[in-house]
């Protein structure tokens, strides 16, 4: 079993390697490989969730055995939380990557856009996997760079200069979290995170690691694109071609930003009161005024990118109100309930933000602009993108039966039971506000007044193929509320998080 | 201590840079100072008074002190890194000159809102 973990950032590098060598003879190369490699991962990832991962896998790179009990080699770590996110990246990138197969031929350079895309899918599962800090930051880069390209992709004014502001901003935010990862080193001498979670434990939490908790929530705030640091996210997400975006908002911001912060706070630091109200804080900004800056905009990308800072914010918002029950030694149940609220709109958002822009990726498609204002019943010519985009718009503002209404009522639930009324006003507040903003979005795509005189027709069968199974996820993953599902897939991925020293006994342990 | 604040201060002086900075080609230089000085960090939290290099030889002293080669290691890593996102921005920085015929910033502004 553990040799089979390495797999997930091997395959698709060895992809990134072969596409424009072996691509360039032999024609489709690049999408057949990467498509299956990533339907390869995905099985694995569904075996892996289903077929029982009661105890968390190790992998040591270069079969380095710790000596004196301490890490020698680098850790690869699959428990619940890794398998949980691995099934978020390789399904929507599989899905992106089909989707793709008709979309990219208008542009030139069909092989480096897959490699690239293949390299970005690497990195993404490497932060995801790995147990050691400075890793943690390769992989990063590597994901994060080839995002940079991926957004200039379309070599035009808007992309070049969003890519530009991306680059410089997330280089800042690499930077911080590099220094952050040197202060800890300086303190502990020792990279892998379980052993760092150890010392950690036996000294006092004095200024200078509060400095470092800092340096990492603004490094992996940035990258996660929270409110005070959501500049570059509208502008990058909206310009890169549509199934990259799909891949930026679903789940780039999720593995190497939320992610991240998620099993450094909890597995890696001990939680403290300061640091969990930073984040609850920050969740509950994002979420409230994302939304409000979503709602005046007349781009659909731009639209959709600003929803995904407020559907973030869910996300950081549950799961922080858990991090402020545990600590106040609240009921754990609660904190559990509030955890498992945000993991589950994580995967949720991943499905229904990537399904949205491939649609605003479809209608850019058949008509060539993204402004709401000059399209216009689309219904007529497009009935599967309609459907599709109206399953979507349901799910993200919280109608039942879609998936995304369970999440929002579990985190709205935990919200109430712990003590945290306003919270729980204001999401019920702004979802209210993001079905307004989506009804808007309805109304001015498919069902206003038409305004194309030449005819359209469908998107390709690859792009609808994508659209319709991830509606058909956005109706099933509501499953997940039930028992017996919620046990397999979203209990052992709380229960990481829940069991804070869990992660370091068990791997250091080994 | 002081070498480390320092350190620090040269951190902030690339921050400054980047943040009021208004031609492309500065900004790059301003990011590629801060990175320098993260660089510069690393080695210095490797180094150690009096230590010897981690290499083990026939003529150590007793009880030796060896300097901690990992720092290094990772700087060398964190150069080829830095490398690729300097080669990136700049770039990108020349493609954006193509297309505008300038390097400000000011004058770079399609996206709004």
């Amino acid at each position: 079993m553990s040799n089979l973990v390495p797999l997930y950032v091997i395959l698709p590098l060895a992809c990134a390697f072969l596409i424009p060598i072996v691509g360039r003879f032999i024609k489709g190369f690049q999408k057949a490989l990467l498509s299956l490699v990533l339907l390869i991962l995905t099985i694995l990832s569904f075996h892996l969730i289903f077929g029982g991962l009661d105890q968390p896998v190790t992998y040591r790179v270069g079969g380095w055995e710790a000596s004196d009990g301490i890490p020698i080699a680098i850790y690869l770590v699959m428990d619940g939380l890794s398998a949980f996110v691995l099934l978020i990246v390789n399904l929507i990138g599989l899905l992106a990557t089909i989707y793709s197969i008709s979309y990219i031929k208008k542009y030139t350079a069909e092989n480096n856009f897959y490699a690239l895309l293949s390299l970005m899918i690497a990195g993404m599962n490497g932060v995801v996997l790995t147990g050691d800090m400075f890793n943690l930051y390769v992989f990063l880069e590597i994901a994060v760079i080839a995002s940079y390209a991926l957004v200039a992709f379309g070599i035009e004014k808007t992309e070049l200069e969003a890519s530009f502001k991306y680059q410089v901003l997330g280089g800042i935010a690499s930077l911080l979290i590099l220094l952050a990862i040197g202060m800890l080193y300086w303190h502990t001498r020792t990279l892998n995170m379980a052993d760092i979670s150890g010392l950690l434990a036996n000294s006092s939490h004095g200024p200078f690691m509060t400095f470092t908790q800092i340096l990492l929530i603004s490094g992996f705030g940035l990258k996660a694109a929270m409110i005070p640091f959501h500049a570059w996210l509208p502008d990058a997400h909206s310009s890169a071609p549509s199934p990259i975006s799909a891949m930026l908002s679903g789940v780039l911001i999720k593995a190497v930003g939320v992610y991240a912060l998620l099993r450094l706070f909890f597995n890696m630091f001990a939680l403290t009161y300061e640091i969990s109200l930073v984040i609850t804080v920050i969740g509950t900004l994002s979420m409230v005024i994302g939304v409000f800056l979503a709602i005046g905009q007349w781009d659909l990308k731009r639209l959709l990118a600003y929803h995904s800072i407020s559907q973030m914010g869910y996300v950081v918002m549950g799961v922080g109100m858990g991090m402020i029950l545990m600590v106040q030694g609240g009921d754990r149940s609660v904190a559990a309930l509030a955890i498992a609220g945000g993991l589950f709109h994580m995967i949720n958002h991943a499905v229904f933000k990537g399904l949205l822009f491939l649609n605003a990726g479809a209608i850019e498609y058949v008509t060539g602009t993204r402004n709401l204002k000059m399209m216009g019943g689309l219904f007529k010519s497009l009935p599967l993108t309609t459907t599709t985009s109206l399953g979507a718009s349901l799910s993200i503002s919280g109608i039942p039966p879609f998936n995304g209404f369970f999440s929002k009522l579990i985190i709205i639930v935990a919200a109430v039971k712990g003590g945290f009324y306003l919270l729980a006003v204001l999401a019920v507040l702004v979802s209210i506000v993001t079905l307004a903003s989506f009804m808007k979005f309805q109304r001015y795509a498919f069902f206003n007044k038409s305004t194309f005189s030449r005819k359209i027709r469908e998107v390709p069968f690859p792009m609808s193929l994508s659209m319709v199974v991830l509606v058909i996820f956005c109706l099933a993953l509501s499953l997940l509320i039930f028992p017996g599902v919620r046990e397999v897939m979203l209990t052992p991925a709380v229960d990481v998080l829940m069991e804070t020293t869990n992660y370091a006994t068990t791997i250091t342990g080994m | 201590m002081t070498v480390y604040y320092m350190c620090f201060l040269l951190f902030l002086v690339g921050l400054y840079g980047m943040v009021t900075r208004r031609n492309l080609i500065k900004i790059v230089i301003s990011f590629t100072i801060m990175e320098f000085s993260v660089f510069l960090f690393f080695a210095l939290i490797g180094y150690v008074e009096n230590g010897e290099a981690p290499i083990l030889t026939k003529n150590l002293p007793e009880n030796p002190v060896f300097v901690d080669p990992l720092p290094q290691a990772m700087v060398l890593t964190a150069i080829v890194i830095g490398l690729a996102t300097s080669a990136m921005l700049l770039a990108i920085a020349i493609r954006l000159y193509k297309k505008y015929g300038t390097f400000n910033i000011r004058e770079i502004n399609n996206l709004r809102g």
